[in-house]
């Protein structure tokens, strides 16, 4: 099918593009940016006056909940939110039931993203069996399946010998491991930043000892096996600062943020309101303001959503009775774009930090608009509000402490592979 | 329509004579005298040395019995009330400065009755506003009194005792 | 960017009553004045021989204790009773089901059953007022004790007891000595201390048991008694359970009592007329010395007498808030 967007403003930090032009689709790829080509004849014209076209977000951490805990989510309604949230490609947690730890579930998942044909999905391969942190897990075989990274997402490691050894053995086959740093011990029955708040509330808190402890151990250790690595969500300060000493020592680190920890702090937990309660925590203003300038440095590269739908019960409870996470596909445009409204960040950064920079992370030929690229792509409307409520969101998880607030920015159309795959 | 002041020492003079009668008339053996808080009290000293009792005199505060609780809350300022003898079996003389729903009334003899049965209760007012919203009435009456929908009667005291009608803010 | 909640928009009604009494955090000083009055006068008629009031009668009050306690429980009852409601009393056992859904089940079957006041004891923090805020808005919930969060009523009958033997709390210094980190009942203490404008708090604890910014609540920080005590006129002692010595928290029993134990030697650092007080139940020759608990300076019993009054002055301004909040949401819906 060929498809025309035209008018729009188009971003491409990839090719350094940022102006006014049209965009040609053939055949599941950019065909032409600019002048109409010979004999184009478009069966689909997208207006996109006014509105900002990019390439299709990219989101490093998402949990779909399928296979195994269908009732906080599955493939299909979470891939039908990416859409409506403009995200084309995701990556996934292999905390599913089963996990991630065999072909046959990296092969399913993505089967049934293909079937359903609404986002990629690239799962995360785990790396210990079972998650346990004690044998490793056939790395090598997962990565034929499809998966593009390897994780113990925050549970422990049995010792330093046996992360050591797992790092090695991913060297070895030169595969991508994700870090979500936590020292299990410390973080223990903590459900929020231990500070001020917490010691008000008489909440169990999570010091960032949790977080700077573990990132500090695996820095030593990549840089001792020579791993391709990546902390994934960062939430302290220190952890930035941490990394970007790794970085000028000629590590290449790579590190990503969700967007709530960029915007928010542990101050919203007060009133005990459940939507708050994450992990990583929402720490301090300090905490916030360091992991806003590590975005703007470049020592963070990439900003995610780290989606996690929930069932309504899971939130209904004391808050250190209730899961932690938040649903975050439909609103990781809009509250990133408060990044540029606040002057953080200007718009063609903003969108390297959701499209080329998770694309190079992940060594993904993606994230770009050049001619000849697959066809996943944006188009939405930067000053569109939109109440978020229960009912405009497509996700199965209505989690979300943006529920009732007012946002700027919305996604009128979203391609994969040339086919649209959302429309408003 | 009245305004002005009233001798509240004549009103008494007249209240205590027809305590005796009413004394005489119902057989009433030792009364004891109760002063509703706080109006009640300063005219139940006066009366208690007028009539030269011999039973001590006791003080009933009814704010934790009022009915209108949930739309005034609890007056913090509450005192208990006092009552130097043992009420069950004796002859009361209950003394307010103003009926005028009734409703202070019952709140006080549900009081009394939680302290146990009494043989008798006998009301003395001061004053009768005529607006009853219960079918409670006084024995001995100071005077009768018709304010006007604006006015309000206050008791003043303890020493001189005074009544001031005013208009309503 | 995002406001924090205000823990009052919960507990009081539009033109500020209680309605629901979940911290004392917060409470404006009037109110919490208010309080004690109101407590001051049921501790006298604790001692006359009516003691009851019908300030609620006609209405249920359900005792929800998630968190076994018999001596709170039995306050609690007895002071409803005085005030002559009709009491349910709940044991609830959480281990055996799912702690979510159990609670909020459980609420929304007595809702059924038309309670008008719950008093709740839970290990959550955040119990409380997720019960007021989320489950049963209009029923007035009173908090016992929720996780390490907040013991408001413990609090409120340590300020009675204050008050009435040492009348003014400007010029107090009040110290509060044991597992602070742990305790609901010093938070609570430390925001009402506050609230009423005592001269200085102070928390005395080895540096385990002392929760990280506890500054930022206003407290002064000692780590020994000597220099902790001195010139303090209170001194409020917390309970130690004996699971702080299995977490690499505490050595042993009988070197917290010798570093933080009150006996008279340390109560000599003191103000000699300073008194001495205690939750409950009291650990002798852990937290404090037989004779000092049982001595002239300690208003332990004191504390039990006027818990009792406390709650029903809590008790009766709460129920008073919420029908008054029932009334005006009711008036609301016909009007419209």
């Amino acid at each position: 099918m060929n498809i025309l967007i035209s008018g729009g403003r188009v971003i491409d930090p990839a090719q350094s593009l940022d102006q006014i032009t049209d965009l040609y689709i053939s055949q599941g790829e950019i065909y032409a940016i600019g002048a109409a080509p010979e004999g184009f004849h478009a069966d689909e014209v997208i207006d996109a006056d006014g509105q900002i076209v990019c390439p299709g977000l990219i989101d490093l951490c998402t949990t779909l909940r399928e296979p195994g805990q269908t009732r906080k989510g599955t493939i299909a309604s979470e891939t039908a939110a990416a859409a409506a949230g403009g995200i084309t490609t995701l990556v996934v947690t292999p905390d599913t039931s089963p996990i991630v730890e065999t072909a046959a579930v990296a092969e399913l998942i993505q089967d049934r993203a293909a079937d359903i044909g609404f986002a990629r999905v690239l799962p995360m391969g785990a790396l210990t069996q079972g998650l346990q942190g004690e044998q490793l897990a056939p790395l090598h075989g997962l990565a034929s399946s499809g998966c593009i990274a390897f994780t113990n997402l925050r549970r422990p490691f049995g010792n330093s010998q046996i992360l050591l050894r797992c790092l090695e053995y991913a060297a070895t086959h030169d595969l991508l491991v994700v870090f979500q740093a936590q020292d299990g011990a410390l973080a223990a029955n903590g459900c929020m930043h231990d500070d001020t708040t917490s010691t008000r509330l008489g909440l169990n808190g999570i010091p960032e000892a949790a977080e700077t402890i573990e990132v500090s151990r695996c820095l030593l250790l990549v840089e001792q096996t020579g791993v391709r690595a990546h902390f994934g969500q960062l939430s302290c300060e220190r952890s930035v600062h941490m990394i970007e000493a790794a970085r000028e020592r000629g590590l290449q680190v790579t590190a990503d943020v969700a967007i709530q920890n960029l915007l928010l702090t542990d101050e919203c937990v007060n009133g005990f309101n459940s939507a708050y309660h994450l992990q990583p925590p929402l720490r301090s203003q300090l905490d916030r303001a360091g992991l806003r300038q590590g975005l703007v440095t470049g020592t963070i590269s990439a900003i995610c959503s780290d989606h996690q739908p929930h069932d309504p019960i899971a939130k209904q409870a004391p808050f250190a009775a209730t899961e932690p996470g938040m649903s975050g596909l439909e609103t990781l445009l809009p509250l990133s774009l408060q990044l540029v409204d606040q002057q953080l960040l200007e718009l063609p950064q903003l969108i390297e930090s959701l499209t080329s920079a998770p694309a190079r992370i992940l060594g993904l030929d993606a994230g770009t608009l050049e001619v000849g690229s697959q066809a996943d792509i944006c188009v939405f409307d930067p000053t569109a509000e939109w109440t978020v409520t229960e009912d405009n969101l497509r996700s199965a998880g209505k989690n979300t402490p943006f529920l009732g607030q007012t946002l700027k920015g919305q996604v009128n159309a979203t391609l994969m592979d040339g086919r649209i795959v959302f429309r408003r | 329509m009245v305004s002005g002041t009233l001798s509240v020492d004549a009103l008494l003079d007249k209240m205590a004579s027809e305590t005796r009668a009413l004394i005489t008339r119902r057989d009433l053996n030792d009364p004891l005298m109760i002063g509703i808080r706080t109006g009640g009290v300063w005219l139940a000293e006066r009366l208690h040395r007028q009539l030269e009792l011999t039973s001590p005199l006791g003080v009933l505060d009814i704010s934790f019995y009022r009915d209108d609780f949930t739309q005034v809350g609890i007056n913090p300022k509450v005192q208990p009330s006092q009552l130097p003898c043992a009420t069950e079996g004796r002859d009361i003389l209950l003394v307010d400065d103003v009926i005028m729903s009734g409703r202070t009334i019952r709140a006080a003899l549900n009081e009394l009755f939680d302290y146990g049965r009494p043989a008798s209760v006998n009301l003395i007012t001061l004053l009768d506003l005529q607006r009853r919203e219960l079918p409670i009435q006084a024995d001995v009456i100071g005077g009768t009194l018709a304010l006007g929908p604006d006015q309000l009667v206050k008791l003043n005291g303890p020493d001189p005792l005074t009544l001031t009608i005013r208009q309503r803010d | 960017m995002f406001e924090a909640n205000d823990p009052n928009s919960i507990q009081l009604t539009a033109d500020g009553q209680l309605r629901h009494f979940l911290t004392t955090e917060g409470l404006p000083r009037e109110l919490l004045i208010e309080i004690l009055d109101t407590a001051d006068s049921f501790v006298d008629m604790g001692e006359q021989q009516v003691k009851k009031v019908p300030l609620l009668r006609g209405k249920t009050v359900a005792n929800l204790f998630f968190e076994n306690s018999t001596r709170t429980l039995s306050t609690f009852e007895l002071a409803a009773k005085r005030l002559s409601a009709d009491v349910l009393n709940l044991n609830i056992n959480t281990s055996s089901t799912k702690k979510g859904e159990t609670l909020k089940d459980t609420l929304m079957t007595l809702q059924a059953m038309h309670s008008d006041m719950f008093v709740v004891r839970h290990a959550d923090s955040g119990a409380a007022h997720f019960i007021a805020q989320h489950v049963t808005p209009n029923v007035a919930v009173i908090n016992a004790g929720d996780g390490r969060h907040a013991h408001p009523t413990q609090a409120m009958l340590d300020m009675l007891t204050i008050r009435r033997h040492k009348g003014d709390f400007a010029p107090l210094k009040v110290a509060i000595v044991g597992d602070i980190l742990h305790s609901r009942v010093a938070r609570s203490q430390i925001h009402a201390l506050r609230t009423l404008g005592v001269d200085e708090i102070r928390v005395i604890a080895p540096k385990t048991l002392l929760p990280r910014h506890i500054e930022a609540l206003g407290v002064k920080v000692y780590t020994e008694m000597a220099s902790g005590l001195r010139d303090v006129d209170v001194i409020m002692m917390l309970r130690l359970q004996k699971e702080r010595m299995q977490s690499a928290l505490l050595p042993s029993e009988a070197e917290f009592y010798k570093l933080y134990g009150l006996n008279r030697d340390k109560l000599a650092y003191a103000k000699p007329d300073a008194v001495v007080m205690h939750p409950g139940p009291i650990n002798r020759g852990v937290e404090i010395e037989s004779e000092v608990a049982d001595g002239p300076r300690s208003l332990i019993l004191d504390q039990v007498t006027n818990g009792i009054a406390v709650r029903m002055a809590v008790m009766s301004k709460a129920m008073s808030g919420q029908l008054s909040q029932r009334a005006a949401t009711d008036n609301e819906s016909r009007e419209a």
